[in-house]
This record gives C-alpha cells, structure tokens and sequence, in this order.
C-alpha cells in the first residue's frame, strides 16, 4: 500500500509541475494569437445533438457548410460541441455562445434550449437547424422535406415492379412526418395503386409499409424492418431514419432491392450501397447553414425570421447522383413536378392529416 | 482522571473512523488520479501535443468546466444533483443485496410524473411541489415494486426483469410525451406550471435549483434510515446475512420489496425534481437518460455510504458536465469517457481482489481450522 | 525400535499464524502415535507437512532414518506413507474395488482387469481383518465402512505408515471400537500409525504414545500408560480442566415444549423428518442424539419456523406454533443456538453490537418505534460480553473478527439472555476447544438448573451423555427410542444410532445390534 501511495504521489508532483511549465506556455502564446485574428475573424459555433457530428446526417452537414464557410467566407470556426444528454443542450449552448459570434444548434429538441440561452445572451446571434424559435437574435432554419421527398416518391412510383414499395422513418415528430407524407403523395401521384400501402390509415396511424424504429442510431433495427418490408413485396424503400438508414442498405444489399437515400447524397457518402441506392432526397443543411453565415458575415442576419426552404428556395432536392438503372423518362417526369412545385402549381402535404385529404395533381 | 480518558478514547475513536473513512476513499481517488494520468497520453495523442502541454491543456479545461468558473460550477451541481438521487437508489439496493438495475427506468417514470402533475393548474407552489415529490416517488417506487415483488414471491432475477422495466418505462414515457400530452408540433409535452418549478436560487439564469438541497437533504435521511432504525438493521442484516435474518425473524421478502420500493422511490424523487428544477417538461427519448445506469458507479465509488454519494456523485457530475469544456478545446468528448470509464474498472477490480482476497484468505482459515 | 519417522524443529507459518514452531516428532514402528491438541494447534498442518501437501519453512524429515524433502504426496506415497482425510476422498457411484485400484489400476492389454482389482482388494481385506465386500457402492456402505475404504486404498499403494485426521469423528461407538481392532491388527503386521484428535478417550483406549500440541508447539510426548485423562486435558488446554459438569439433581417440571407427529421435506423435496414425537420438561435437558445427516438440522429448523412443516404440531406452553413466522416462534418463547452460527446465528460483518440484539432488534429497549437506540443496544452487547467472558476488544468490531468459540459465546449469551422457555442449543460446541466447551456446557446446564426446558442436539455422544437427562435417539428422521440418562450407556446408543433396536428384558434394556 505505501508503495501505491508514494506512486500516487509522485505521478500528482509530475503532473503539478507539468501542469506549471504547461500553463506559462500557452499564456505566452496567446495574445498573439487572439489579438490579430479575434478582431478580423468572426467567430462560429457548432451545437450538435445526442447524433454527433459524424450522424451522417444533419448535425453533419450543418458541420460541413460551416466548413465550407471557413473555407470560403474567412470565418473561424470554434472547436464544435456534441451533446450526450438533452439536459446538457442549455449550458453547451451557453458555453459555446459565449466565445462565437455565431452559434449553430442542430434538431428540434433543441428548441426549448435555445430559446432560454437565446433569451440570456441578447447581443449573440444564434441559428437552429429543424426548428422555429420566436427570438429576436435567432434563425430558425426549416426545410420542406415534403417536397424533396414527393421528387423521390415519383421515381418510386414510376420504378417499383412489384407495385408496393415502403418507407423507414426514425421516431415520429413533426419532421420525419413532412418526409412520409411527401414521399406517399409522390408515389400516389405517379402510380396510386403502389402508394396504397404508404397512406396513413388515419391522421395518427401510418399505411402498411411505413415503419418507425424509434431510433436514429439503431442500424439493426432499421435492417429489421427494411427486410420485413422487402419480404412483405416492397422492391422500394425510403429512409428517413438518420445513421440507422445504413440498416436499410444492407438489407438492400443482402436482398438485392432497391433504396433511396436521405439527407446527403448517399450513392456519394455511402459508397458501397451506390448500386442499390436509385437516388437520394437531398436536404441541403450545409447550404442553408452556409447561406445563414453568409448573410451573417454580410451584416444581413436575419434574427426572428423562421425560413422554410423548399425546392424553390433550393433547400431540398433530389440528390445529382442517380442510379444508371433510373431511365431518362422518369426524371423528365421529376422534372415536371420539380416545375410544378416551384411555380406554385400545387401544394404537397405536410403531415398526415394533410396526406389523407390530399388529392394528386394533374399534370 | 476517568473523563479525561474517555475523552481521549473518543477522540480516537473518531480519529479511527476518519482513518478508516479515507482508508475507503484511497482506492477510488487513486483511481481518479490514474484515469487522469492515462488521459494525458490520450490527448497527447489527440492534440499532437507533448506529455506537458497535454496534461496542462486536460487539467486546465477539466478544471474549467466543471468548477473553475461560477456558471460551471453551477451546471455542475445541476448534474450532480440526480445523480445523487439514483447513487442513492442503487447504494440502498446493494445494502439489501440487491442490485436494482431498474433505476434508470424509475428514473424516467418520475420525470413523466412530474411532467404530468406539474401541469396541474392553480395549486400553490409548496404543495405543488411537495405533490410532485409525493407522486415522484409513488411512481418510482411501483415501478420498482413489480421486479421486487417478482423476485420475493417467485424468485425470478431482478437485474433481468427490471432491465425490461426500463425499456417498458421509456417507452411508456414516449406514448406519453407524443400521445396524450404532446404539444402540438413538438416531441415534448407542454411546460409545468410554474408553481411547479423548483426555485433557481441562485439566478433566475442559472439552472441550480432547491433540488440540489433536497438531494442532499435525502442522502442524510438514507444514512439514518440504514443506520438508526429498525428497517435499515433489518435491510442491512438481509443484504449481509440472509439466513442469518431469517434466523433472527427478518422477512427476507418483505425486505426486498421494501429495499426495491425505496430505491425505486429515491429514482422517481430523482427524475421529479429533475423535471421540476430543470426540463420544466418530459421529452421523446431517444435513448436512455443515463443517469439511473451512471449511479451505478456513483454508488460503487461511494461503497454506498449514503454521505459518500453526494461527493462521488459530485465527482461524476464534474466529469459529466466538463466533456462541453474539453469539446471546446478540442479534446475528444470521449476523454471524460475514457476517466470514467477507468474509474469504473480500478472500482471493479478492487471487487475483484477483495472477493479474491477473501477466498484465499478464507481458505487459509479453513486450512487453519480444519488442518490443526 | 526404529524411528519410521522423524521430524526435526518443523516450523510453518501461514499469515498471521505461526501454525508449527520448532516441533519435533517421531514414530516409532509398529506404534500408534495419537496427535493430540485442541482446534488449531496444528496437529493437521504437521501431518499435512509430512504428507508433502506443505513445505515446511523451517525443519528437517528423515523417513526410516534417510532425510527426504516432501514436494508433493507423490513422493510420501513413494516412501510408503498413506493419509486418511476428516473427508473422504471416494467416487460415490462406484465400487469399493474400483475405488481402491483408482489411479493404479491392475490392466489386462489396454483395459482394466477389474477381475484381479476384486481380488486383490479381497485380498488385502481379509490380510488385515476388514470385513468388506469389494463389489459394493461407495454410496450404498455406511460411513465406517467407506473410512475403511480409505484405509485400504492407502494400503493398496504400499503404504506402511498411515496418516489418520479425526477418525473417529463420523463413527458411531460400536464402529469406534471396531476401528481400534483394526489399527491393532495393522500395527501387528508391522505397519506404524499416527492418529489426529482432540478426543482423550480414544487416547486412552487406542494409542501407545501420545505427542501432545498447544498453539503450534509440542508440549510434551508421553506413553499412554503412563497418563491419564486429567493430566492430557490439563497439557492440551494449558490448565486445570474440569472435564465433569456439575448438575444439580433433576427436578423436572410441567412440560414445556411438546412436538407431535412433526414431518417435514429437506432441501431436495424429500422427507427428512418422519413423524417425529417428543416431549420437554421444564429443569430438564432433553438430547437428540444421532449420527449427522438422520434429520436434526431438519428437525430444528421445522420448530423454530425456518423450515415448514408437511404434517404435525409443535406446541410452546399449550401454544400452537406449528408452520408459525421464526419471529412469532421467537415471542412465543424459543431461543435457538444455531447449528451453524456462520450462517446463521452471526451477521459476520456486521459489529457485535448489531449482533447482540438480532431476533429483539424491533423490541423495546433496543428500539422506539423504528429508532434504534444505539446507546442501549452498545450497553447491552457489553453486558453480554462481560457475562459470557467474550474476548473482544469492543463491542464496535465485526463478528467476523473473533474466534470460534467466542463468536459461539456471543451467540450463546444472545439467545440464553432472551430468557427463553425453551433453548434450543444445536451441536452448540462444534468446532470449539475445550475451554470453550467447557463454559457452554456450564451455561447450559445454568438454565436447566434455573428451571428452564433445554432441547440440545448434538453429534458428540460424550456431550449427550454429559448434559442430558433424557436422551432421544433419532435415526433416518425419526426418534427410534427415548432413554433416562441413568439407562444410558454409551454402547446402547451406539446400536440405536446406527439403525439399531433395543431387546427389552426385564432386567431392564439389554443392547443387541440389528443392523438394518
């Protein structure tokens, strides 16, 4: 025992005096560096959620159009801060505030924490990505995944053999609902006796071959329910389910089916499912939190505003790779719709309440 | 002459049980100080940097988030306090020889009570609040009195069969929190009255809140329990000895739903005051909390002395809350992980030896006796 | 006479015991040496050093005058040395001849010659006078005869010089003496033995010299005819020993405690107790005598409600306590030294405070509602200490921490201090030297003098023979006979122990064995 003890004991007077010589350093070095920099360089936080910065998804790509900000704008971009607990959302979100000019939080459970944190720190500006915060110093940044997803729900419509083709969502809410319900008003518009299994059997119970995993991370689960799928006649099937989507992919593989990517690009992002992936819903985050640090850099930040990007505004898209086996006439079929939604011919549906009211347009 | 001696002897006495509290203690902070001392060489090997600069750059931001500025002390103890309550759950359990595995789902069960009941309007705040205790409580503890009464009367597992609880009690919460009490267009139910909050009693900014005192305020009342009345003699003697209790006319199944209700209790208290000091609402879940399964540790750390949980719930509270800090300068979050995670292990094998110990030991004895 | 062996100044020491110190020993051929000395004198850890299951830290061996270092058994079985455990080593599903060859099995080709093993184990049977079938099961003989199993598969490797730990400990009386027939017949044929026990009557009857230990060291070796039992007892324990318990003239009351027709299952779901009857009488010591494993655990733990029963009635003062909760049984007026206080009576690693008030921890003055007094109960477990002479430096530290025969005072003072209608004292002095003995049987016999109803059960015939005025004697989980202490003799026991029954003359009970 006296042996440990004097080990301890000489491992915490290394470490003290490590600590000492350590400390002068980096104080010397610092003013250098800040002076010059801080007053040229505006400064850009990163909050993500329990997903983490690598979720192959949202948080990622909000990381990304920071990155591409940094590149680009001269901005500097703060060492980012991944959330482990939704309690630990409100002191990340100060501590980051307090040393960015700028701070990015990533998912709608961010909302209640941002608002607080918004509402303490005034003279910061803050940006959220899936969510609507009436604060004065806060963008809210909303996507119309519904669209992107009724673009790809035609592919679908127009591919499946089998006519029967499904969806994987992660947990419901709001957002991953916008997803089914654009995506079933897609297939319903090209090809209704395949989206029969996709409508909602009322405004609170999804259609057949919709799944919910309750997870975002949960890769085997999602394979679960994309073989279930398959093996139910499904030869198309959606993700909206984050980095458990590769769940999918591998059951698409396995099964050789076909899927369709979300978010990224995923025939890109994912390259070993490039030949089951037909396409991908592109929703693109880095763009709009690289426009929002844009506006920002520019003296245009828009605080208070909540932008809902569409197709017109180009915030969702399908994704530029498309499978070889997609032939030409069903992307002029895209195309058409693509025109359609952005001149306001029509209006896709949002949630189930939407879907099940919802009559397919005549183009 | 006589006083004099007694008074030596007392404080002896008390010198002894310091000793032999520190005694206690030694194992767990040495680990504290190795885990810090393997850390270095992770961000040696994370940053680039030198053995000194690395461990300068470690202590400096483990430091600075989690007590070295007011505002991240103050977070600290936010996330100290629930794990005080479930450090407190689990060292109840494991005095009793149980080990409640289940208090991360009693844990959320208290979080979606308070939810509930906190929404409750026009009552006034003292009762509101001792209301949502009340009912914190009620429902941690049924929720733990279904493993507990499982294994008194037909002998099944409770590790297993509150595990499964856990899953249950999330996803009840779920159904909860996005069926009948969603607010509209959000995946959380609306927000409590604020009757029903905990006072911030620091700042109306800082998140800090009375839960703290009441957290601490039930460590003692652990201790007392376990130490002063007839339930903790009889809980301890079935944790111990349980032949030896029901030899001396304990209830071996009475205690162990009685020690399951408790610690379920203390969970559902913690997950209330968390909901009512803290998320003012209950959210969808993605996962688990965690504080229920971190409690494991707080409680090991503290070899359940109830008093030892509010240091070592304190300690993992830090190392919780300081991952922001080490983000923030780039250190892996994992890294507070990783000290954890090693804590856990020197825990573990201090475990292992003394069993060990014990079996070398009591097999010498044996060979003692049997051999004389 | 030639020295088969000798050990010179033999030190062992295991951590915090210093288990040998500098003893010397030797064996003569053709003798029988008795080890004698109290638990944990070092009588076994000697003769494990001699066997090669221990090196010793300090001494020499010299078998038949060639020194030898013993690494492993192997090599004591190569220079002709055999050593019978306390517990046997037998594979239980085979036959005695099979047993015997294990591990030097006669073969024919590449099987075993199970034809030669029979004989040869016939063979060496009848050399030595054991009355033994080679084609029984291990599990089908009793006890004494798979002790003579042991002693033959010993001989059956070579051995002439025979290690035998506590013999006699599992053995009725009758199969004690046989034993001794057989040990003398050994020594005749010129084998040399030495013989483990702390019991001084089988000094006397067996040995022809006796070497005595007391905490690790030899006190002295002397010619069993030239001793007696005083002066053995006075040199084990280092003091004057008063082997005879004084009692008071018996002067039984009303019956106290009363067991009808009491049935009950063991562990496995088999009836262990079968209809057991009985009565106890206020200023009387009942004992239940019987060879381990005949149900007394069972018994005991059916009266005082840790067991439950599948038939009869136990009933306290006119009481029905049957199938009632151990608490109500407490309050009802039982007390109970277990007869196992590790498991049972003792929470080891709690103080000896919390120990003192197990079983009246609830109860005034211990506690107020459901505050512990802990001022009270720290009083209370000093008072015990003080009066049961319990060596302890405190009250504050852990029962594990003492002795065995002070954790048994412990015990003991709890349960006797609950004053109790009816104690129930299982094997109270298992494992305890005899100063400790001593004091419990002075305990016990302190309360029946006091006019309380005392139920002992006890392995030890000498112990029921001492303390008790009526004996039963249960045999297979039920009372085969119930005899006054004064028509009691140790050889009528014996046949009733062993399944036995006793030929009623009129003259009184005349013993004859009808082995069943």
């Amino acid at each position: 025992m006296k042996k440990f003890l004097a080990t301890a004991l000489a491992v915490i007077l290394a470490a003290s005096m490590f600590t000492g010589c350590g400390k002068k350093k980096t104080e010397e070095k610092k003013p250098e560096g800040t002076k010059t920099e801080e007053q040229t360089k505006l400064k850009i936080g990163f909050v993500s959620d329990q997903g983490g910065i690598n979720d192959k998804s949202f948080n990622q790509l909000a990381w990304e159009g920071i990155g591409k900000a940094e590149k680009e704008l001269g901005v500097e971009k703060n060492n980012p801060i991944e959330s482990k607990q939704v309690e630990q959302y409100q002191p990340n979100l100060k501590t980051m505030a307090s040393n960015s000019d700028l701070t990015v939080g990533a998912g709608f459970m961010m909302a209640e924490a941002m608002t607080e944190v918004a509402k303490q720190m005034p003279d910061k500006k803050f940006a959220i990505v899936d969510a609507s915060i009436d604060s004065p110093n806060v963008l809210s940044l909303l996507f119309k995944e519904q669209e992107g997803s009724f673009l790809v729900g035609v592919i679908a419509g127009k591919m499946t053999k089998t006519n029967k083709v499904g969806f994987i969502g992660g947990v419901e809410g709001p957002v991953i609902n916008r997803f089914e319900s654009g995506f079933a008003a897609g297939v319903m518009a090209v090809n209704p006796e395949a989206g029969k299994g996709l409508m909602p059997i009322d405004e609170k119970t999804p259609g057949k071959t919709v799944k919910y995993i309750d997870s975002f991370d949960n890769v085997g689960k999602a394979k679960e329910a994309a073989k279930m799928l398959y093996n139910d006649g499904c030869d198309i099937v959606f993700h909206a389910a984050g980095g458990a989507g590769n769940g999918l992919f591998e059951a698409a593989k396995e099964m050789k089916k076909y899927a369709i990517g979300v978010d990224a690009d995923q025939a890109q992002t994912v390259p070993d499912a490039k030949d089951v992936i037909l396409c991908s819903m592109q929703k693109k985050v880095d763009v709009a939190v690289y426009d929002a640090i844009k506006n920002f850099k520019d003296g245009k930040f828009e605080g208070g505003k909540t932008m809902n990007l569409g197709i017109k505004e180009d915030g969702v898209d399908v994704a530029p790779t498309i499978n070889p086996a997609v032939p030409k006439e069903v992307m002029d079929e895209v195309a058409k719709y693509k025109e359609a939604i952005k001149t306001d011919k029509f209006v896709v549906p949002g949630t189930r309440k939407e879907l099940v009211n919802y009559k397919a347009p005549q183009l | 002459m006589k006083q004099s001696e007694d008074r030596k002897k007392s404080s002896s006495k008390f010198k002894d049980s310091l000793l032999n509290t520190l005694k206690g203690m030694l194992f767990p902070i040495s680990a504290v100080i190795f885990a810090l001392f393997v850390s270095v060489f992770f961000v040696m090997w994370a940053k680039n940097l030198g053995f000194g600069e690395s461990a300068s750059l470690l202590f400096r931001s483990l430091w600075k988030g989690s007590f070295g500025t007011k505002f991240n002390f103050m977070e600290t103890l936010v996330f100290t306090t629930p794990l005080i309550f479930t450090g407190l759950a689990h060292s109840l359990a494991f005095k009793t020889g149980l080990f409640n595995i289940g208090v991360e789902g009693q844990f959320i069960i208290g979080m979606i009570t308070a939810a509930i009941v906190g929404q409750i309007p026009g009552i006034p705040h003292i009762l509101h609040i001792l209301l949502i205790i009340a009912t914190g409580m009620l429902a941690g503890g049924a929720w733990a009195w279904v493993p507990g009464i499982l294994k008194a009367k037909l002998g099944t597992n409770e590790v297993v069969n509150s595990i499964m609880m856990n899953f249950i009690g999330m996803y009840l919460s779920n159904y909860l929190v996005m069926g009948p009490f969603r607010k509209p267009g959000t995946a959380s139910t609306q927000l409590i009255q604020d009757s029903a909050k905990l006072t911030r009693f620091v700042s109306p900014n800082d998140r800090v809140n009375t839960a703290l005192f009441i957290a601490i305020g039930f460590a003692i009342l652990v201790y007392i329990l376990l130490w002063k009345t007839t339930t903790g003699y009889e809980l301890r003697a079935v944790g111990t000895n349980p032949d030896a209790s029901e030899y001396g006319g304990i209830s071996i199944n009475k205690n162990i739903i009685l020690a399951m209700v408790l610690s379920g209790a203390l969970a559902g208290l913690g997950g209330a005051t968390h909901t009512s000091g803290i998320q003012y609402q209950a959210n969808q879940l993605f996962g688990f909390p965690n504080f229920g399964f971190d409690g494991i540790t707080v409680a090991l750390v503290a070899k359940s002395n109830p008093i030892g949980v509010i240091f070592s719930a304190l300690l993992f509270g830090a190392l919780n809350y300081s991952s922001a800090g080490l983000q923030v300068v780039g250190i892996p979050s994992q890294i507070a992980s990783l000290i954890q995670g090693i804590v856990i292990l020197f825990i573990a094998a201090e475990y292992g030896f003394k069993i060990i110990g014990a079996k070398i030991s009591a097999k010498r004895k044996k060979e003692a006796v049997v051999n004389e | 006479m030639e020295k088969v062996v000798e050990m010179k100044g033999i030190s062992k020491i295991f951590p915090g015991v210093v288990a040998n110190d500098n003893v010397d020993f030797e064996l003569l051929k053709g003798e029988i040496h008795v080890l004698l000395g109290e638990n944990g004198a070092g009588k076994t850890t000697l003769m494990n050093v001699l066997y090669g299951l221990y090196q010793q830290d300090a001494g020499e061996i010299y078998i038949k005058g060639k020194k030898v270092e013993m690494k492993s058994p192997k090599e004591a079985i190569d220079l002709g040395i055999g050593m019978v455990h306390q517990h046997f080593m037998l594979v239980h599903n085979f036959t005695v001849a099979e047993n015997i060859i294990l591990g030097k099995e006669p073969r024919s080709g590449m099987n075993v010659d199970m034809k030669k093993a029979v004989k040869d184990t016939k063979d060496l049977a009848d050399k030595y006078g054991f009355n033994i079938n080679p084609n029984d099961i291990i599990e089908d003989i009793t006890v004494g005869q798979q002790q003579k199993v042991e002693i033959l598969k010993s001989l059956y490797r070579g051995a002439d010089i025979l290690i035998l730990d506590e013999p006699t400990a599992v053995l009725t009386p009758q199969e004690i003496d046989e034993l001794g027939v057989i040990l003398r017949n050994l020594v005749s044929q010129g084998k040399s033995i030495i013989l483990i026990t702390h019991k001084l009557k089988e000094v006397m009857s067996i040995s022809d010299r006796v070497t005595i230990l007391r905490r690790g060291k030899v006190v002295d070796t002397l010619n069993t005819k030239d001793t007696n039992i005083d002066e053995l007892a006075e040199k084990m324990v280092g003091r004057k020993v008063n082997l005879v318990v004084d009692k008071k003239p018996l002067n039984a009351g009303k019956t106290i405690f009363k067991v009808e027709d009491l049935q009950a299952l063991d562990y496995r779901k088999l009836p262990a107790v079968k209809g057991v009857s009985f009565e106890v009488h206020a200023g009387e010591i009942f004992a239940i005598a019987g060879v381990d494993g005949n149900g007394q655990s069972e018994l005991i733990e059916t009266i005082v409600g840790l067991r439950k029963p599948t038939g009869g009635k136990v009933i306290i003062n006119d009481e029905d306590i049957t199938g009632k909760s151990p608490r109500q049984i407490s309050e009802a007026g039982i007390a109970h030294i277990p007869e196992d206080r590790h498991k049972r009576g003792l929470i080891l690693k709690e103080s000896l405070a919390e120990n003192a008030v197990l079983g009246n921890h609830y109860r005034a003055p211990f506690a107020k509602g459901i505050m512990m007094d802990y001022v009270k109960i720290k009083e209370y477990a000093r008072k015990l200490i003080n009066d049961f002479d319990v060596r302890t430096p405190s009250e504050n530290v852990s029962a594990a921490s003492l002795s065995g025969g002070n954790q048994q005072k412990m015990v003991a003072a709890r349960e006797i201090n609950k004053d109790p209608d009816l104690l129930i004292a299982a094997q109270p002095t298992r494992g305890l030297d005899v100063g400790a003995i001593e004091y419990i049987h002075k305990r016990l016999v302190a309360e029946r003098d006091k006019g309380k109803a005392v139920l002992l059960v006890s392995l030890e015939l000498d112990e029921v023979m001492s303390l008790a005025d009526r004996i039963g004697v249960i045999y297979d989980g039920k009372i085969v006979d119930i005899i006054d202490r004064k028509d009691a003799t140790e050889q009528k026991l014996g046949i009733l122990m062993a399944g036995g029954t006793l030929k009623k003359t009129q003259g009184g009970a005349e013993g004859e064995a009808i082995r069943g």
